[in-house]
């Protein structure tokens, strides 16, 4: 999956990037406010000019990192009540939690990794699903609109959290020779190094993190983008174009609702990809042979 | 050095601004330390609190149904015991019913055995009597017929009786010679 996505993700962009000059030259006659990037920069409302300035999309980030710390917090409590008073029964609530954190601890870390190395990197495997997640869906709620993770600095972030992440599990299982298995894999002719080993640098150590992190972003970019044609238009249509011109509103407003399930798809599937892509390169890391 | 006055700009998609990445570090250390100091020892915990209250319970399901299966083996065994003693009980009931039968027989038997010893004696005794009433009778008989017959000379009770005697005495031995024979 990883080697398809260098491919995938600038036609994704460039595609955006044409709907976007379709829709801004189109926005020049009728009054038709198309998506555009501008969406992704809008004003800063709290410390402006310096680089902890706060516009929409930070605070949309700062509202999923609460949400996330409030429900995960009254799980953990409920955890330890559960503990203490031996229930081992679990309420509805926090039935519904370990169901959540069980799916990224059984289906995620210990398919991948096994229950010993899976349970070692849990914390990072389970803060990338729950936030990736949590900043995704952003993108479909009423309100914020925009996905938390739409912009690259948070993939950026997390990839290079795996990044570091995935060299450390192999330095300190394989010590340098770590490095040696990732350039140099092993029954490979000696004189193919000169094209397996920049190859392999190129996939490992650049590529990894790089598609990581753009896959990300430029999914919940593309998904903004659409959701906002798909409704612009419908408004546009319904309130601003003459007779029969209304009845392709209702045709928008459809494909606006099926793009929005299907936005709540993606939030998960993003998270999902993430989270098992760190898995899979930490895997890679600790396996003894490439 | 990238401004936020340039991340205010339609920017490149690509490159993050400071501010970005700065708030999305903050974002991304909070949870991770949360989830890794708060959440998940909780979690684990949990999970192994509940698996080990399972096996627990397994295993003292499994002691109970040992119990209950030795209860069950020892209840069969004194059933047992009980039935194979109500079947000695009745053997012995039948063997003394059949002793007690055989002396009842026994005792019939002897009961029976007596009465015919007294009735023999008795009718021996009443022989003996009617004998000897039959031998007085027979001799006054006699006696009378004789002296019809002799006539006077016999007058005499002395000699008559005298006669009578030695007459018995001698049918007596005659008796007891053919007895003997």
């Amino acid at each position: 999956m990883q080697r398809l996505a260098p491919k995938q993700e600038p036609k994704l962009l460039t595609n955006v990037l044409n709907l976007l000059t379709a829709a801004s030259s189109e926005a020049s006659g009728d009054g038709f406010v198309g998506p555009s990037l501008e969406d992704f920069y809008p004003d800063d409302v709290l410390f402006q000019g310096t680089f902890f300035a706060i516009n929409r999309i930070m605070l949309i980030r700062l509202f999923v990192l609460v949400a996330l710390v409030v429900v995960f917090w009254i799980l953990s409590t409920r955890f330890k009540s559960a503990i203490a008073a031996q229930r081992y029964v679990p309420t509805k609530f926090q039935l519904l939690g370990e169901i959540a954190l069980g799916f990224v601890r059984n289906n995620i870390a210990h398919d991948q990794l096994g229950k010993k190395d899976g349970d070692r990197f849990l914390p990072l495997i389970t803060t990338i699903f729950f936030t990736v997640f949590g900043m995704n869906i952003t993108g479909i709620i009423p309100g914020f609109n925009i996905a938390g993770s739409s912009l690259i600095g948070l993939s950026i972030v997390l990839a290079l959290a795996v990044y570091v992440t995935f060299i450390y599990a192999g330095i300190k299982r394989h010590g340098m020779g770590f490095f040696k298995n990732s350039l140099f894999p092993s029954g490979v002719p000696k004189p193919l190094y000169i094209l397996v080993t920049p190859i392999e640098f190129l996939s490992n150590f650049i590529l990894r993190p790089a598609t990581l992190a753009l896959r990300l972003t430029m999914n919940m970019l593309a998904g903004h983008l659409l959701l906002v044609l798909c409704f612009s238009a419908t408004w546009f249509f319904f309130f601003q174009s003459e007779g029969l011109w209304k009845a392709f509103g209702l045709g928008t407003f459809l494909f606006g609702f099926v793009f929005t399930l299907f936005e709540i798809l993606v939030a998960f599937l993003q998270a999902y990809v993430f989270t098992l892509l760190t898995t899979v390169y930490i895997q890679l890391s600790l396996a003894d042979e490439h | 050095m990238i401004t936020n006055h340039i991340s205010a700009e339609v920017g490149n998609p690509l490159i993050p601004a400071v501010p970005d990445l700065f708030w999305s570090s903050v974002v991304f250390v909070i949870l991770l330390a949360f989830f890794w100091v708060k959440v998940l020892p909780g979690f684990k915990k949990t999970l192994d609190d509940r698996t080990e209250a399972i096996e627990g319970r397994l295993a003292a399901a499994e002691r109970a149904q040992a119990e209950v299966a030795e209860k069950t083996a020892e209840i069969a065994k004194a059933q047992e015991n009980s039935r194979a003693e109500a079947a000695e009980v009745r053997e012995q009931a039948r063997v003394e019913g059949v002793a007690i039968l055989a002396e009842l027989k026994e005792h019939a038997n002897q009961e029976a055995a007596r009465i015919t010893a007294t009735a023999k004696a008795q009718i021996e005794a009443e022989r003996q009597a009617a004998l000897i009433s039959l031998r007085a009778e027979v001799g006054t008989l006699a006696i009378e017929l004789a002296s019809q017959v002799v006539g006077a000379s016999l007058k005499s009770d002395k000699v008559a009786t005298g006669v009578v005697d030695s007459f018995l005495a001698e049918l007596e031995t005659n008796d007891k010679a053919s007895k003997g024979k």
